[in-house]
């Protein structure tokens, strides 16, 4: 007489239930594994009281603890702003030549710079300030409004042509062609002498006939040797550096129809320390003047 | 379930190893005493290496990025003198025991001291061998509670003085000590002086011999430094069989060898193994087993080291009746000694001809170069002086490569440029190339940085961009 609650084979005992003859063994889950289960159940109530957990219609439990992570959030971003805020004050109280001559001082500005320019110019200058057609090279030498530490911050500060900014730098180059103020012999002979000024005219004869036009026309803003006027933002015409690019058809549909660029203020949307940093930063990526 | 009813894992056998004195147990506790007070106390010698530096003379500083060895300091990019201390410690590994058989395990293992640290705090509580069994198979009563709570509660004692002492080596010692019992630690230090004080509880408590046959590799692949030529911790069967009581062997007149049975070299083994079935991966080779029966050799007045600490060949020769001849300068141990000599000579020569100036320069990404005025072509580079001295330095740079080429530095004059001590300056650079001097694409050239105070100069090669014509 075998055991009924025993299995032959294996000598295990089984649970009693039988099916076409075969009864199936008793083999129960693992104390251990049992134990930590009740642990994880015992651990989730625990979470629930002191964590936010359960959903109703309108609200979620808030927890014991008071926990969200968006307060956490907060929390980290205020503890980065104070990290940097003694930083921060010191850019503010000090002029940015003085900055620039502080090894320390400049390190920080540079970084923050970097951030702010990634941020709010890259866009446009593109990142490091290449640039892009129509919008200035930042690391190159040619400074259309100044490139001084002072030129640069007035330009962040106000904007260029900014519509909503009195002190905004801003002129306006006329509409020669479209306006009629230059026939399209005119603009073509002109267009010839700027080219000849860094020695690219392919029409020698129109360049000399377009040196009055240029003398009654755009020396005034542009200079009597096309060197440019810092003061009404006019470009230097006799290096290699072209806003809008520097083949004929280019320079003539500026003349015709010239393009002028606008940049935003910066007054208002960032802080005086950051506009300070951007200056350092900027004025670095090509030595500034 | 496995056939047969058998199982996966053997059995945990706990072993109590009996006290015993003798040679071997002597060196093991000079041994044990002098590794416990270099590792306790090497966090608090002190070493001045002047204002802004710390003064703990071994001490690795993760957050500021510095390793010190008394005089020694090393910054992260020369972390390949890590690489070398560990071939060195392996080679000596290696060369330690293809001569001198297991000496690390049995001797100078952490795992060994600690466990037998910890078995000398449990004999001091708890008494020998045998009142450990009977302590071990009594119902618990408020003496055996005693007993085994003192014991644990010394233990664990060690284990923390284990752990924070690990801390030390990674935060100035003093100042850990007083932070950790004000709570004023990090809460790392507090997480790894706990991972280090539970590591040394339950490995040195509880898994001890365990972690030697199961745990280690090292004693799976160390029989590939052996030879017939090593020393070894060996059982003379030659005379030692057939072994038997020694009253027995009087009273029936048979053969009788010198091994009289008694067990005490089983008894004594930290690991539990029987030394007299030869050569096993559990046996450490500390030799307690020499002293064990050593000392029954000489109540008995038979020759002693039946139980020997010697090389096979010698065993061979002498089970022969021939004199043992012994050869530590065999090709193994050789070449292990030329592979020590080697790394350590590198090692030494490359540490005294160490840079304390390094330099790296990143090129600009965008934009990779630009047009000027004049038609020049100006690179822009982030450069950094890594200034690895404790003493403020200035230093020159110098550019080759490309005719006419020039240089400024933001912020700083490039023939007079000042980093703090220990530390990297960071200074943006500008190359300025003529119009036509820079050939189409990239071309080499070269940046030469000067330690103005002592000639030590850093060459570095670097590239200029130029459009592509």
């Amino acid at each position: 007489m075998t055991d009924i609650n025993r299995d032959e084979v294996t000598g295990k005992p089984t649970t009693g239930h039988e099916w076409d003859g075969i009864r199936e063994l008793n083999t129960p889950l693992p104390r251990w594994w049992l134990l930590v289960l009740y642990a994880c159940i015992v651990w989730s109530i625990g979470y629930w009281v002191v964590y936010p957990a359960w959903p109703s219609l309108t609200n979620y439990t808030k927890g014991m603890f008071g926990y969200n992570s968006r307060a956490e959030l907060a929390e980290n971003l205020a503890a980065a702003e104070a990290a940097q805020s003694q930083w921060l004050s010191r850019i503010d109280q000090n002029s940015v030549e003085a900055i620039e001559g502080d090894p320390e001082l400049l390190n920080f500005a540079m970084a923050g710079g970097r951030a702010a320019f990634n941020e709010n110019c890259a866009p446009c200058h593109a990142t490091g300030g290449a640039g892009r057609p129509g919008f200035p090279v930042l690391a190159d030498d040619e400074w259309i409004w100044g490139g001084t530490l002072a030129d640069i911050q007035q330009t962040i500060q106000h904007g260029i042509r900014a519509a909503d900014d009195a002190e905004t730098r801003i002129t306006d180059m006329p509409r020669f062609g479209i306006d009629g103020l230059l026939d399209r012999t005119q603009v073509n002979d002109v267009t010839e002498f700027v080219l000849s000024l860094s020695g690219r005219a392919t029409d020698q004869a129109a360049a000399e006939a377009g040196q009055q036009i240029f003398a009654d026309n755009c020396a005034a803003c542009h200079g009597p040797a096309g060197q440019g006027l810092r003061e009404f933002g006019a470009p230097n015409l006799t290096d290699e550096i072209w806003l809008y690019g520097g083949e004929k058809k280019e320079v003539i549909a500026q003349i015709h129809n010239p393009k002028m660029g606008v940049m935003p203020h910066w007054i208002g949307r960032l802080d005086s320390a950051r506009i300070k940093m951007l200056t350092v930063y900027v004025h670095s990526l090509g030595g500034g003047e | 379930m496995l056939a047969g009813g058998s199982k996966l894992y053997a059995d945990h056998v706990k072993v109590y190893p009996q006290r015993i004195w003798g040679k071997f147990r002597s060196i093991k506790w000079a041994i044990l005493a002098m590794l416990l007070l270099i590792y306790y106390l090497v966090p608090w010698i002190r070493w001045d290496r002047g204002p802004d530096a710390p003064d703990q003379a071994v001490l690795i500083d993760m957050a500021g990025r510095r390793a010190y060895f008394f005089w020694i300091e090393i910054w992260p990019q020369e972390v390949y003198y890590l690489a070398g201390l560990l071939i060195l410690g392996a080679f000596g590994l290696f060369f330690a025991t293809s001569l001198l058989g297991r000496v690390w395990c049995g001797f100078t293992c952490p795992q060994t001291v600690w466990t037998d640290l910890f078995m000398q705090v449990e004999r001091w509580v708890e008494g020998d061998r045998n009142a450990r069994i009977k302590l071990d198979g009594e119902p618990v009563s408020l003496g055996k509670s005693v007993r085994k709570l003192t014991k644990h509660g010394i233990w664990l004692l060690i284990a923390l003085a284990t752990g924070g002492a690990w801390a030390m080596y990674f935060d100035d010692a003093p100042t850990l000590l007083r932070n950790f019992f004000t709570g004023q630690a990090g809460e790392l230090q507090y997480v790894f002086v706990g991972l280090f004080t539970a590591t040394t509880y339950i490995l040195a408590g509880w898994a001890r011999e365990q972690v030697c046959i199961y745990m280690c590799p090292w004693p799976r692949f160390q029989a590939a430094m052996f030879d017939e030529h090593t020393m070894l911790v060996t059982y003379e069967e030659w005379r030692g069989e057939p072994r038997g009581p020694l009253k027995r062997a009087a009273a029936e007149d048979k053969p009788q060898g010198d091994c009289i049975d008694c067990g005490l070299c089983v008894r004594v083994c930290p690991t539990g193994v029987d030394i007299r079935q030869g050569q096993q991966l559990a046996c450490i080779g500390c030799g307690l087993c020499v002293d064990a029966c050593n000392s029954v050799m000489a109540k008995i007045n038979r020759p002693l080291e039946l139980i020997t600490y010697d090389a096979l060949s010698a065993q061979a020769d002498r089970a022969a009746g021939r004199p043992p001849k012994r050869r530590f300068i065999r090709p193994r141990t050789v070449v292990y000694f030329v592979m020590i000599l080697a790394v350590g000579i590198g090692m030494l020569a490359t540490l005294s001809q160490r840079a304390r100036l390094d330099v790296s320069l990143l090129a600009d990404r965008a934009p990779l170069f630009v047009r000027l005025k004049d038609g020049g072509i100006q690179n822009g580079y982030t450069l950094k002086i890594l200034n690895m001295l404790r003493e403020p330095g200035t230093f020159s740079l110098e550019v080759e490569g490309l005719p006419g080429i020039e240089t400024r530095l933001i912020g700083a004059d490039s023939s007079r440029i000042a980093v703090a001590p220990d530390d990297v300056g960071t200074f943006r650079l500008l190359l300025l190339v003529p119009k036509g001097a820079a050939p189409s694409g990239s071309s080499p050239i070269t940046v030469r940085v000067t330690n103005l105070a002592n000639g030590e100069v850093s060459i570095h090669d670097a590239t200029f961009n130029a459009p592509q014509q």
